[in-house]
């Protein structure tokens, strides 16, 4: 079989079309996959990316950025390659790469995830000769519950919470995890307070349509506003800052895969963990490439090396693919 | 099961007393009585013996995931934990069960040991199905005879008796013996507690405040009782009805740890008296490390109670003949002590301390600067004509300890700290110099005001040469001035010693690295011979 994409030293490279793949380096075309930091860098010349992905891709690269944006499915013309964008279902605008070059058709996944999520269009399964798969949580041992029960226990820890007037701090990614849950929560609890980086990304979410429940600036609210029936969203980096003092003895948790397992939880010193990933759990890594048909199957960041090899032993043809893409942030994020 | 799994959860997250005891007393409350009775046998550290071998349960689980045995280890390897990852690895299970904690124990758990290999499989796969979540990492780790959770057996008294509304020491006490979890013992527990109250309870223990400045601030030397301050166990030994009873200061039941004594002690008439128990030998005290081989430690055998020979150092009466003496004046209790333990023909292992002849406190300064020599840790100042007070007030009984021993030494790992401080680096490993390298010696947490803290923290954070885990390898440059109470030889230490109680007095900005301590400085200061 053919190279169609190669991994380069500034990126996935597709030698065919011209064009990068959420390239680390700049470069002159970059498609990007979805804009969370390890896809999408800035510096390149012209950028590729879903419609609905466009306002949060610029929030990421600011307003000079050339963007081109096309709707999910919608092919273009590459030096003759055909290359169509489909929703992966890992945050807003997020995408899978679908590149069709002489009669052959690869598959790069981005990020991705099956499971649903209300803030973005539903993951796409493209049949394909060649799967670019991530592989973050490519272990059995991780398996996801379903997201309304997640959303259940994260509103149960809030109430129980609100009614011992302790303010609730919940640490997530801002940028997909944060809106993930705040749009399916039950805000008659109590107020919902944000943080400056979950703010920025809410208005990009709610400019492209998405709609959320009212939250305040954290850093903006009045003298005396009563915090201890609040949900306080905030990126991990907030973890241990000063910026805390403000909800006084607060609870907190945190939202992430990786809380699935308790010696992770527990490093993390939080009062609760909810198991919440964007990224595909186990099953979900071995459905999506098991329908794409493909035979083979290139994997990324993640755990790479055990998922390339139970690949292999069920017959694909499977290796690994080096990007330096970095998967879900964990603690030190 | 489920509720029991679910107190297991509650347990695990928190890292509040409160809320654990709130959790624990809540179960205790509502579980049936055979239930709370296992609940409590586990809690209270109690383990149940393997029931299947680990190689068997890494082999079928791996069967069971539908996976190979490679990649069961692979996932072993990143989880750390047999149960745990047999837990997450197994698809969510087909059936539920509703069936108790004492069932899934005595039904399921506790003939499990007994089947056949095939058997054992067979009725595995089947509890699996039944068990989903921290219900089925719970039945794993009792599988595996290591259940663990962070509640102390104190805690769980404590939830206890808040559960019912009695003396947690009333509750530590009946724990404290063998028992088995059966829904009579629980029962027999919970209804008795108020008639064993009177029996076999300590007397809150009186403590001491630290002296700090000069003795003569107390006034005439003549109102005082100076006598050695003792590194041991402070204990009440109680002698009521047929009761006799061994009770630490965290309210412990210690009676099983020390049988000579107990022994001894039948011989003793009614009283409560207070002490120190100590390892004893040729009329000397021996190393608290000897002490520490009879710790949390239940019927010694004959060679570590020979090793390590106990005295019961007795330095107050609290009760005589029944009746309660604590308000008597102490001259009068130490009189009665004294011609107490004299009356024992041939004497016992309860022994009265002597008070410090010292006439002055200029004398007893002296004496005090030879407590090292003597064993001990300084002086205790009794006011004479004091009761036994309640808790700790003011003015009547003084610690006046020694000078602790320092080193400087230089900061080499950190490591997140816990509650409050769980986003600082506030764990601090520090090593001495030993032969062009640093060897780490001491652990400390405590001594830094929140400045320095912070200080130290953005140090780490900036410095880290390498992780493991949570340990962070931080760049040999800050130099912290520590004391401590005691050093002692230690094998398990690289640097060969291990010291007692150590905290940071402060940090040695003015010190580069290359000038602090070696580890032959610290033998030097434990008085040890260092090799040529
Ligand atoms: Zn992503
Ligand atoms: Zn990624």
């Amino acid at each position: 079989m053919t190279q169609l994409i190669e991994s380069t030293a500034r990126g996935l490279y597709c030698a065919a079309g011209g064009f990068h793949i959420d390239p680390w380096q700049p470069v002159e075309r970059a498609v990007i996959t979805h804009a969370h930091g390890d896809h999408a860098r800035p510096g390149s010349a012209h950028y590729l990316c879903a419609a609905p992905g466009l306002a949060v891709l610029r929030a990421r690269l600011g307003e000079g950025a050339s963007i081109q944006a096309v709707p999910y499915g919608e092919p273009i013309d590459m030096n003759g390659t055909r290359i169509s964008l489909h929703p992966a279902g890992h945050v807003l605008g997020s995408a899978q790469v679908r590149i069709e070059s002489r009669g052959e058709t690869w598959v790069v996944s981005g990020d991705y995830k099956l499971e649903p999520d209300p803030t973005c269009a539903p993951f796409e399964p493209l049949a394909c000769e060649t799967f670019i798969t991530e592989s973050t949580f490519g272990l059995p041992i991780y398996r996801w519950g379903a997201p309304a029960s997640v959303a259940a226990s994260i509103e149960a820890w809030w109430r129980a919470n609100a009614e011992e007037k302790r303010a609730s701090v919940l640490f997530a990614y801002a940028f997909g995890k944060a809106q993930r849950i705040l749009a399916g929560l039950d805000a008659s609890i109590g107020p919902i307070l944000v943080h400056g980086a979950v703010d920025a990304m809410n208005a990009a979410y709610r400019e492209s349509g998405v709609a959320l429940p009212e939250t305040k600036l954290a850093i903006e609210l009045e003298k005396g506003f009563d915090v201890s029936r609040a949900l306080v969203v905030a990126p991990p980096s907030a973890q241990g800052s000063p910026w805390l003092k403000r909800f006084g003895d607060y609870s907190d948790a945190f939202a992430s895969g990786w809380m699935a397992v308790r010696g992770q939880r527990r490093r993390l010193a939080v009062d609760q963990g909810f198991v919440l990933s964007d990224h595909a759990d186990w099953p979900g890594l071995n459905r999506a490439i098991e329908a794409t048909g493909a035979r083979r199957v290139l994997v990324t960041h993640g755990y790479t090396a055990p998922l390339v090899q139970w690949l292999a032993e069920r017959g694909y043809e499977a290796a690994a693919m080096q990007t330096r893409f970095e998967g879900e942030p964990g603690a030190e994020a | 099961m489920k509720r029991f799994a679910a107190l297991f959860e509650a347990l695990d997250a928190s890292t509040r007393t409160r809320v654990k005891t709130d959790a624990l007393a809540a179960y205790f409350r509502e579980a049936h009585a055979e239930d709370a009775a296992w609940a409590a046998w586990f809690l209270t550290g109690h383990r149940p013996r393997q029931a299947v071998p680990s190689k068997r349960l890494h082999l079928w689980a791996a069967e069971a995931a539908g996976i190979p045995l490679w990649l069961f280890e692979e996932c072993f390897d990143n989880v750390g934990d047999l149960a745990e990852t047999i837990a997450l690895v197994l698809p969510p299970p087909a059936h539920a069960s509703d069936l108790a904690l004492h069932e899934w124990i005595e039904s399921r758990l506790l003939p499990l040991r007994e089947l056949s290999e095939a058997e054992q499989k067979a009725r595995l796969l089947g509890y699996w199905d039944q068990l989903g979540g921290t219900a089925r990492f719970v039945f794993m780790k009792l599988i595996t005879g290591n259940f663990r959770v962070g509640v102390s057996a104190l805690l769980v008294m404590r939830a206890i008796a808040q559960a019912f509304g009695v003396e947690s020491n009333v509750v530590a006490h009946r724990l404290a013996g063998e028992w088995s979890p059966s829904a009579a013992f629980w029962k027999s527990l919970v209804d008795d507690v108020h008639a064993e109250a009177d029996r076999a309870g300590p007397y809150p223990f009186f403590l001491a405040h630290p002296l700090e400045g000069d003795p003569q601030a107390l006034g005439e030397r003549d109102a005082w009782l100076a006598e050695w301050k003792w590194d041991g166990i402070r204990a009440q030994l109680i002698r009521r009805g047929e009761a006799t009873a061994l009770w630490s200061r965290g309210n412990e039941p210690i009676a099983g740890q020390f049988p000579e004594l107990m022994a001894d002690a039948q011989r003793l008439p009614h009283c409560v008296i207070d002490g120190e128990i100590l390892a004893w030998r040729d009329d000397r005290v021996m190393p608290f490390a000897a002490l520490q081989k009879r710790l949390n430690r239940k019927n010694p055998g004959a060679k570590v109670m020979a090793e390590a020979p106990v005295i019961f150092l007795a330095f107050d009466l609290l009760e005589w003949e029944d009746e309660d003496w604590r308000v008597r004046p102490l001259t009068e209790r130490r009189q009665r002590l004294l011609d107490m333990l004299h009356a024992i023909a041939g004497g016992t292992r309860f022994r009265a301390t002597s008070p410090l002849p010292a006439a002055t406190w200029e004398g007893l300064a002296l004496a005090r600067a030879q407590s090292r020599e003597h064993g001990t840790e300084g002086l205790m100042l009794k006011r004479a004509s004091s009761p036994y007070g309640v808790g700790r007030p003011r003015g009547d009984w003084w610690k006046w300890k020694i000078e602790p021993y320092t080193l400087d030494a230089v900061l080499i790992y950190a490591q997140k700290g816990h509650g409050k401080r769980a986003s600082l680096y506030t764990d601090y490993t520090f090593g001495l110099w030993n032969g062009g390298e640093l060897v780490p010696f001491a652990k400390a947490y405590s001594g830094l005001d929140d400045a320095e803290i912070r200080e130290v923290d953005a140090f780490i954070r900036a410095n880290t040469l390498e992780r493991f885990g949570p340990v962070r390898v931080v760049k040999p440059e800050l130099v912290f001035e520590l004391g401590f109470e005691a050093i002692q030889r230690s094998k398990r230490h690289k640097s060969g010693i291990a010291v007692r109680f150590p905290r940071m007095l402060r940090m040695r900005k003015d010190k580069a690295p290359s000038q602090a301590n070696t580890v032959d400085d610290a033998r030097e200061l434990a008085g040890w011979e260092n090799a040529a």
